[in-house]
């Protein structure tokens, strides 16, 4: 087991959380929604497993490479 | 009494051509091309209208006379703004405004690529010239290219009066287009491989001082080279120079809101009632419309193939999509390269890398009018 931290790519701001904690996602699923410059695009996991912890919420502002949310794999 | 009554009713109707009737038809489409499907509806509403108007006869809003006041409605707005291109120079210091030129400062080596983005204009002028339009409104279709509406606009109204309906519609239209017309292209010019090329997280810090500098410096560089865009580049940069000095917050809002709110309604007022039938309805707007998807189309294939160039030099590093961001049409181009870049891989974001190379069309394609403009001073075609 071990953990995957979802990271923004970019500064931004969350739109959306598709995922609650302890949902079970697979590769390249959509987890967040994620806005940047009035431009809306979407955050997919990449790697199978559950969420663990969700470490932001809608409408907050984000720093580049800040950690959103982190999954735990098999 | 009641027949004569009637008959100046009927005036109106017995004046009507099957020309005008197709222009509204085109008014109408604009409209509903604004309405449903969201394509520039600040412009494309007003012009629609524009466009209806104009060309219902007998309301003479558009005629001349040499009398001031005896001048249509729209005639009198178009002659103090258009012809006077003081209308596209008051939209520059909005955008100017508007833009946020930081991400391009964070990444300078990128501007080359806004500098690809810009070939295709001069090319297209190349063409223009071939198909028998004058050197003037050859570079005035060229312009197209640059997706740049109120540069086009600027260029047209000085040089090629007659194009100007055709030239502004052709360049909103494919502004709104950029989403339909790059991917295909964006794919055909590039390996699976290089369209997965991530990219290194792109940090915007850029400190005040360097932000409020670069609106003068660019502003005085550009001047000392093609002084006959100063009136463009130099409303751009005074609206960008108003935001970053950070102490006119009021003046940089009016300038975003209310300035440029007024002056694109009457703007798109004006250039639909250029489109009355007679100049409209003719072979060289299909010309104008084909001419500027050509200008499109070699803008994205030259940025894409600069891009793979960097792509080979920075061995493998910078990913050739982002140089299809290199035209005026922000932030449509770069959400265009966001969305190619995400598609061959999720987990890639280009987004900050495109945004930098499309803040640097923005700037780009009014350096290729001022440059295009001095040059043909240089050549003693315009004085």
């Amino acid at each position: 087991m071990s953990e995957e931290k979802i990271i923004a790519p970019m500064v931004g701001k969350v739109i959306k959380l598709n995922v609650k904690s302890g949902d079970q996602v697979k590769i390249n699923q959509p987890v967040v929604v994620f806005e940047s410059m009035k431009i809306e695009m979407d955050i997919m996991t990449p790697v199978d497993g559950t969420v663990k912890e969700i470490k932001v919420s809608p409408g907050q502002v984000i720093e580049a490479e800040q950690v959103l949310l982190t999954i735990e794999t098999l | 009494m009641f027949e004569s009554a009637l008959k100046g009713f009927l005036e109106g109707i017995n004046h009507f051509s099957a020309g005008q009737a197709v222009m509204i038809l085109v008014g109408i489409l604009l409209i509903y091309l604004a309405i449903k499907h969201g394509v520039e509806p600040l412009l494309l509403i007003p012009i629609g209208f524009g466009a209806i108007l104009v060309n219902l006869p007998l309301t003479e809003l558009m005629k001349e006379s040499e009398i001031w006041n005896e001048k249509g409605l729209l005639r009198i707005i178009y002659e103090a703004g258009i012809l006077t291109e003081i209308f596209p120079c008051l939209i520059f210091i909005g955008i100017g405004a508007m833009a946020d030129f930081s991400p391009l400062l964070a990444n300078p080596r990128i501007l080359f690529l806004s500098a690809a983005g810009q070939f295709g204009i001069f090319l297209t002028v190349i063409l223009a010239l071939q198909l028998g339009f004058t050197k003037l409104e050859a570079c005035s279709i060229g312009i197209i290219g640059a997706c740049d509406g109120p540069t086009s606009i600027y260029f047209s109204s000085r040089y090629a009066r007659d194009l100007l309906g055709a030239i502004s519609v052709a360049a909103y239209s494919y502004m709104a287009l950029v989403p339909i017309i790059q991917p295909p292209l964006m794919r055909l010019l590039t390996t699976r491989k290089e369209r997965t090329t991530r990219m290194d997280t792109l940090k915007v810090s850029v400190s005040t001082p360097v932000k409020i500098i670069f609106p003068i410096v660019v502003t005085i560089f550009t001047c000392l080279i093609a002084p006959k865009g100063a009136p463009l580049i130099g409303m751009l940069m005074l609206g960008n120079f108003l935001k970053e000095s950070g102490v006119v917050q009021r003046l940089a809002q009016s300038a975003q809101n209310e300035l440029i709110n007024v002056v694109t309604l009457l703007l798109g007022i004006c250039i639909g009632a250029t489109m009355s039938a007679d100049i409209f309805l003719k072979e060289t707007t299909l010309k104008i419309f084909a001419l500027g998807l050509v200008a499109i189309v070699l803008d994205t294939v030259c940025g894409v193939l600069l891009g793979k160039i960097m792509y080979r030099f920075s061995k493998g590093k910078i990913n050739p999509l982002i140089g299809a961001a290199g035209i005026s049409a922000f932030p449509m181009s770069a959400r265009v390269v966001q969305r190619e870049g995400q598609r061959a891989d999720p987990q890639n974001f280009l987004l900050m890398h495109a945004v930098s190379v499309n803040a640097g069309g923005q700037i780009g394609s009014v350096m290729a009018a001022a440059i295009m403009l001095s040059t043909l001073s240089g050549m003693g075609i315009i004085s």
